[in-house]
């Protein structure tokens, strides 16, 4: 009996063994944060060695009359209402159309890619330059059409949040259409030649066959631009600074300010705490939705 | 597909028109970098005075000369190898160890740790980068490369990726391996890893990448010039001379260079890993 359990133990100790390294980084790095950071959003922690004090619910209640925070929120909102249609759009497009294309295949595929692998930061710069209204190609070439005033991009608090937009649909596009591609080419041929003889055009199969087939795919890809639209930080960092003004503030960047610029992780905290809620308020929708919104 | 040559003579020129476009698209796409190797090799004068003449007249390579001094270019480009390579390392060598356990071993609670495991793919890093810098902050670790290291070596995607690959395989190869005399540790590195070099090498390609472009981390846990990185140098540099159009672009094309390499070499693996994530569901 003793023997027979001590070999039953012995038969765990392998695995444990195995995941052991990936558990206790796991358990230090991410779930002890995760916990962590719960319990400091009820707090003042101003980082150091300063005590904080247990404040209850104060930061939540401030982060709601906080126009900044506020303003920032919309600011993603409103990146968010954009970056995901246009993006899902074009990269939808991009794969319907290298589907049907025979020539030059691979090398589209790679131009449509390649921004995405490029780093977020050599290309912000880039489009800075490009986008600037004075000495940038962009406004020459807008000047050029017979466009008199082009906008000020970057230095206008009216364009520069569309303008980061467009960046981020270029940058990321590529990827989403490499997902649709994958989704397209494994719609069985047989629903198409089912079809074919039913007298559908190339239009009523794109309606009846691919876009059906396709609505898992479409819809998992929804769920990635929106929580990606939620990330965003690089491209406000390099790009404009959350300037001019507040205009291009999005969520992420105002923690990071009031975190490692103003140092007020507590109330740092209560903004990642509401990042995480939103995150996850998706993600259950999307589970919930799955199985009712997605026909196979 | 294979009709599209068969057909009436309009759709066949909708279908170069189509190609037409695409090619269009596709030059659009790739403006930005054409642009950044055009203004690299020029003169901030000559680029002003005709913005239009994107082909340069003369290649003026003193930027790419400029920037090694303008900056410590050199010391960021090191350490960027050398943080990337370390992570992209552990970081497989460590999820394909777990993903073998899930796979093949006895682990207990081995649902529970894994659901767990794979919250990790849901939870935007950034809703925990506050409190993870206390703690990492807390174990003195705060302004070094190995607290940017350990932060970055858990990676649910990566467990998941392997595990499915590790699932794959039949147990009669560990049972074989097993009367033979190999142990856990023998069969993982001499069976396991071997078999699975194409899941190995999507994974690979695909953190080497993150962590090359990765910025947000490195800006917050890395302070000191010597320990930063390309990416953290660049912001750094733009900062300072907003106006160095040449020597920026310089910068920038340097530090995209091995990314390009490592797309045309890994291509293939690139597209595995994003369709992989397409089958996630």
């Amino acid at each position: 009996m003793t023997s027979k359990r001590l070999a039953n133990y012995k038969s765990y100790i392998p695995g444990t063994l195995f995941i052991l390294p990936a558990f206790v980084l796991f358990a230090v790095f991410i779930f002890v944060p995760l916990i962590y950071g719960f319990v400091m959003s009820f707090t003042d922690y101003g980082g150091f060695n300063v005590t904080p004090n247990f404040i209850g619910i104060d930061n939540y209640v401030n982060l709601f009359q906080d126009d900044y925070f506020l303003v920032s929120l919309k600011n993603n909102l409103i990146y968010t209402v954009l970056f995901v249609p246009l993006t899902m759009i074009l990269a939808l497009f991009a794969a319907l159309a290298l589907n049907n294309v025979l020539h030059l295949r691979k090398y589209l595929r790679m131009a449509f890619y390649f921004p995405y692998i490029t780093s977020m930061v050599s290309i912000a710069i880039a489009w800075g330059l490009l986008f600037n209204p004075v000495s940038g190609p962009i406004n020459y070439i807008l000047k050029a059409i017979g466009i008199a005033n082009p906008p000020e991009w970057l230095m206008s608090s009216h364009w520069a949040l569309f303008a980061i937009i467009l960046v981020a649909v270029w940058k990321s596009f590529g990827y989403y259409m490499i997902i649709l591609l994958a989704g397209i080419q494994g719609i069985p041929e047989h629903l198409y030649e089912a079809a074919k003889l039913d007298g559908a055009n190339k239009f009523k199969q794109f309606l009846y066959v691919t876009l059906p087939s396709l609505s898992p795919t479409l819809f998992m890809v929804l769920i990635l631009t929106i929580i990606n639209s939620f990330q965003v930080f690089d491209l406000v960092s390099v790009m404009t600074d959350g300037g001019p003004g507040r205009s291009t503030n999005v969520l992420v960047f105002r923690i990071y300010q009031e975190a490692f610029i103003n140092y007020r992780m507590g109330y740092a905290a209560a903004m990642s705490t509401v990042l995480f809620l939103i995150i996850m308020v998706i993600s259950l929708i999307q589970f919930r939705l799955e199985k009712k919104w997605v026909t196979y | 597909m294979q009709d599209a040559i068969a057909k009436p003579k309009s759709s066949k020129l909708l279908y170069w028109l189509l190609l037409v476009v695409l090619v269009i698209f596709s030059l659009a796409t790739l403006f930005p970098f054409l642009w950044m190797i055009s203004a690299s090799l020029r003169t901030d004068v000559d680029l002003f005075k005709n913005p239009m003449n994107w082909i340069p007249q003369t290649l003026y390579l003193n930027n790419y000369k400029e920037v090694w001094t303008a900056i410590p270019f050199a010391q960021y480009f090191l350490n960027t190898v050398k943080l990337s390579v370390i992570i992209t390392v552990l970081q497989v060598v460590i999820c394909s160890m777990s993903a073998y356990a899930f796979a093949k071993l006895k682990v207990p609670f081995k649902n529970t740790i894994f659901i767990l495991f794979m919250t990790n793919l849901m939870m935007p890093w950034h809703s925990i980068m506050v409190p993870q810098f206390s703690v990492v902050s807390s174990l003195g670790l705060y302004n070094s490369h190995t607290g940017y290291i350990l932060i970055q070596l858990f990676s649910g995607f990566g467990i998941f990726l392997m595990r499915q690959f590790f699932m794959s395989l039949p147990n009669e190869l560990n049972e074989a391996a097993r009367v033979d005399g190999y142990n856990e540790w023998k069969i993982f590195w001499k069976i396991m890893m071997p078999l699975s070099a194409a899941s190995l090498s999507t994974l690979t390609i695909f953190t080497f990448t993150f962590m090359w472009n990765d910025y947000l981390a490195p800006l917050i846990y890395l302070n000191d010039d010597v320990l930063k990185t390309l990416q953290l140098g660049l912001k750094g540099f733009q900062t300072e001379h907003t106006m160095d159009y040449g020597l920026l672009m310089a910068g920038t094309v340097i530090a995209t260079i091995p990314m390009v390499v490592v797309f045309l070499i890994g291509e293939r693996f690139f597209m595995q890993s994003v369709a992989t994530t397409g089958m996630k569901n």
